[in-house]
């Protein structure tokens, strides 16, 4: 398929306007020395077209708009907290929202939040970068190894037909994920699975100990390797496709094995893209909310002990606790999740742009926008 | 001849990654099929009668068509006109710029714009959980799944259709609505499929918009919480009750299968959309 840039709006303006044919013949007189309607006939601007022209750019800034609405509002929102924990924020280990119902209220740095108050919200720091980190280090080979059998061994007419699967995988809603991973999935690897694990605790400390009922880190991180499969799986397979069929034989000619030729050819072609595809899915497990709310136990204030163990994230938690940082009357639980979700929103938005700042420099391949359908 | 080590590690690598293709297809047969496979049985006429508080789901069924059609009527027209910017009016410098911001917005964690919308809709401006709020904060969302499709729509077709709107003199309006929407469009609506689709399975930026409410959606767009029915699957799950729980799997499925209609519609768009392309490029 012909790259879409193809045609530009400097080869239409080229033809669409006379003057811009320079060379040959008088020069005709700049359009603006007309007066309007004859303007419109020569340009082929009508007022319509400007309406147009101006209704859409209005459309194009609307994403530009929405985003600078959502992070000043938790901005402005979140700085009575800010000002209140300052560096607490990330180091301090208990995020509680204090005596709701009565007790003086603690001033501290001016600002006035609820007795015993505390904001520290380094347990879900931790528990994102955890969870969101084991679901990658589980999807990325699992994605990339099904693209390449699907792209180099299945003959073209049934990928299509397989490709369905990632769609589905893309389109499943969080909350079934997370039905799933409660009901089916957990319950299958807390009888069957972990207490082998467990065994293994004695080479390996973190694998050691309690392994709970299914409800826990390494649930939570394997339900949402399934969820970010289909970004890195289907960006892959798009990109396995640009590999310069040449390369590939010229690797078999030379009498290389398949595999060799997957490790000397494609691979080293496709690396980037593939770097950039498996950080937009980090992202995307970094701010998955309700199927991590489901399975991951829901601790509070602690750190993961094992791999089992209870754990939370910072999506998460915005979601359980804003029903009882309503009924603060000095507002600062709300404002304290308003900064959990900023600094959620900054380590988004920082992943999503390196990942496409990658992909643009180095990947012939768009990244799929979202969830990669 | 190669050795036994090089054919023994090439067969171990396709066997792997196989490993990997079926662990992509296990887990949706699994979750598709499992949940049809319990769930099914719970679907009666009686979910359709009844609302929550009796144990249906018809305010959530009609809360989350509702929602949906709103987040048509906002992301679709805000969407398509972007796309149709980025694509037709838009210089190469200014599009790469105002393409980046939507593939950012679609980054953004669902539950960060759900609490922004909360704060600034529902709180600020004293909206109340109600259907507008819950209608803005998903559509924010799925914006981009629109604009993306529309430009990609619009960018497919051949140079030659361009070409001879020019050479017949037409105007660019004309051009659009003529020549190239009509071709365009299968694509383009899929993009609205893929938009609806994504919104019906959101909770996370409705949690704190729509609230939850037993009665079905009102007409008015202010201060009244809305019915939908990935609460009903999340709450209902949590509740310790046997019935609540078939309610949660129940609500599960229909959305399950809302979601495959869907993704099925978009399917066969997409094939249209794609041999009309092929077709029109000869």
């Amino acid at each position: 398929m012909a790259r879409p840039e193809e045609h530009t709006t400097r080869s239409r303006d080229r033809v669409g306007t006379p003057w811009a044919g320079e060379g040959a013949g008088p020069r005709a007189p700049r359009p603006a020395a007309y007066p309007g309607r004859v303007r419109a006939r020569l340009t082929g601007r009508s007022a319509v077209e400007h309406g147009l022209r101006a209704l859409c750019l209005a459309a194009a800034l609307a994403p530009l708009l929405m985003l600078l609405v959502v992070t000043a509002t938790l901005l402005v929102s979140a700085l009575p907290a800010i000002r209140f924990s300052g560096l607490d924020f990330f180091t301090g280990r208990v995020f509680s929202f204090g005596n709701l119902y009565g007790g003086t209220p603690t001033v501290h740095h001016g600002v006035a939040a609820p007795h015993n108050a505390s904001y520290g919200a380094a347990p879900l720091i931790v528990g994102t970068l955890l969870t969101s980190v084991i679901a990658l280090v589980v999807a990325v080979p699992i994605a990339v190894g099904g693209a390449l059998v699907l792209v180099e061994r299945i003959p073209r007419r049934l990928q299509g037909g397989l490709s369905i699967f990632l769609e589905l995988l893309a389109g499943i809603p969080s909350v079934v994920f997370g039905l799933w991973a409660l009901l089916v999935l957990g319950p299958l690897l807390a009888q069957h699975v972990y207490p082998t694990l467990a065994r293994l605790g004695v080479l390996v400390p973190f694998l050691r100990g309690p392994v709970g009922n299914g409800q826990g880190l390494l649930t939570a991180s394997l339900m949402l390797a399934v969820m970010i499969v289909p970004i890195v799986a289907a960006t892959t397979r798009d990109l396995l496709r640009t590999v310069p069929v040449l390369h590939k034989e010229a690797a078999l000619a030379l009498g290389m094995t398949r595999f060799e030729a997957v490790r000397v050819v494609t691979l080293p072609f496709v690396r980037n893209g593939i770097a950039a595809a498996a950080i937009l899915g980090w992202a995307r497990a970094l701010g998955e909310t309700m199927a991590v709310l489901m399975v991951s136990g829901n601790a509070l204030n602690i750190f993961p002990y094992n791999l089992y163990a209870p754990t939370t994230t910072i999506a998460a938690t915005i979601a359980a606790m804003l029903d009882s940082a309503l009924t603060d009357a000095t507002g600062m639980g709300v404002s304290a999740l308003a900064e959990a979700g900023l600094a959620l929103l900054t380590i988004t938005l920082l992943t999503n742009w390196i990942g496409r700042q990658i992909a643009r420099r180095t990947a012939g391949v768009p990244l799929p926008v979202g969830r990669g359908f | 001849m190669r050795s036994i080590r090089r054919s023994a590690a090439d067969l171990g690598f396709w066997a792997l990654c196989s490993l990997g293709l079926m662990m992509i297809v296990g887990p949706a047969v699994w979750i598709v099929v499992g949940l049809l496979r319990s769930a099914l049985p719970l679907i009666s006429f009686r979910l359709l009668a009844q609302d929550t508080a009796h144990l249906g789901l018809q305010n959530a069924i009609v809360g989350t068509l509702v929602l949906g059609l709103g987040v048509l009527v906002i992301a679709g027209p805000v969407g398509v006109g972007a796309g149709i910017y980025l694509s037709e009016f838009a210089g190469r410098r200014l599009a790469s710029v105002a393409r980046f911001f939507p593939e950012i917005l679609a980054g953004v964690p669902s539950i960060v714009v759900g609490y922004a919308a909360y704060v600034l809709l529902v709180v600020r401006f004293h909206w109340g959980y109600s259907l507008l709020a819950a209608i803005l904060a998903p559509s924010a969302l799925v914006t981009p799944y629109v604009v993306k499709s529309t430009e990609v729509a619009l960018r497919q077709l051949p140079t030659s259709l361009r070409d001879g709107a020019r050479a017949l003199g037409l105007p660019t309006v004309t051009t659009l609505r003529r020549v190239l929407l009509p071709p365009a469009l299968p694509g383009i609506v899929n993009g609205m499929v893929v938009a609806l689709a994504i919104s019906t399975g959101e909770t996370a930026p409705l949690l704190y918009t729509a609230g939850f409410s037993d009665a079905n959606p009102t007409p008015s767009l202010l201060h009244h919480p809305v019915g939908y029915l990935t609460y009903v699957v999340y709450t209902d799950i949590q509740l310790p009750s046997a019935r609540m729980h078939q309610l949660a799997n129940a609500a599960a499925d229909v959305t399950l299968l809302v979601l495959l209609a869907l993704i099925l519609v978009g399917r066969l768009l997409g094939y249209h959309s794609a041999r009309r392309a092929a077709r029109m490029s000869l």
